[in-house]
């Protein structure tokens, strides 16, 4: 009996256990997350660029919109 | 004890346990009392409870925040226009570092209170959803309304709110 008590306490502490790492970021604390370097693109117009080649060599469409043949001119 | 039964319990224990991980206690809320808060301010402490009677706007904002931004200048005719009615507004800086918070200021100038928790304790209590975050609280210290970001399509339906809470029609 003793034992199941103790499983059943240490399965409802295991959330914690295993959740530790996973720290949520309030709404206040973005402050450094907001900043210009923190984002995933440093610029947009490079990354425009990078883009529209990556479309277009790769004939990749989905989520950025049509294929390109190859030709860098669509 | 049968297996299944034992493992239902476990699974149970288990949800109970992410559940109070990921619970948000004590979230303010209209209709409710709005916790009461001391912070640092420009010129001397700010509290809540000093401020019963009138109508508090209490302002969670941010220097990085750029609809915090757009809200400043409102925030300041307001504050012009209804000040002689009651109306308190408290603009609460929750940056971590107060030198942000002093570059946003030089930048767009704030002509109402404002108050510092770089702790981020008071957003916290009043469990803030996203930046801005304003509570409107009426003059028995009970929150009338609470919004979340600003536009500027907002302003006539806040301001409204404001009248009714100071009782100006």
């Amino acid at each position: 009996m003793k034992q199941r008590v103790y499983r059943i306490l240490s399965a409802a502490c295991l959330p914690a256990l295993l959740l530790g790492a996973c720290a949520e970021v309030k709404p206040w604390q973005k402050g450094d997350l907001a900043r210009p370097e923190m984002a995933f693109d440093g610029d947009a117009l490079a990354a425009r660029l990078a883009q529209h080649i990556y479309f277009s060599k790769e004939n990749a469409s989905g989520g950025y919109g049509v294929g390109g043949g190859g030709c860098g001119c669509n | 004890m049968q297996p299944r039964k034992s493992g239902a319990t476990l699974l149970a224990a288990l949800a109970l346990g992410v559940a109070a991980y990921c619970s948000d206690a004590g979230a303010a809320a209209v209709g409710q009392g709005a916790p009461e808060f001391e912070l640092p301010g420009a010129g001397g402490a700010v509290r809540l409870s000093a401020l019963r009677g009138k109508v508090v706007y209490v302002d969670f904002w941010a220097s990085w925040c750029s609809p915090c931004k757009q809200s400043f200048p409102w925030l300041n005719e307001m504050q012009a226009r209804y000040g002689a009615q009651g109306l308190e507004i408290v603009g609460i800086n929750v940056d971590a570092r107060r030198s942000d918070a002093d570059q946003f200021l030089l930048q767009v100038p704030a002509r109402f209170k404002l108050a510092f928790d770089a702790r981020g304790d008071t957003p916290s209590r009043y469990a803030a959803k996203g930046m801005p975050t304003s509570f409107l609280i009426g003059r028995d210290g009970t929150i009338v309304a609470t919004h979340v970001g600003f536009r500027v399509d907002d302003k006539g339906r806040f301001e409204e709110e404001i009248r009714r809470a100071l009782g100006v029609n």
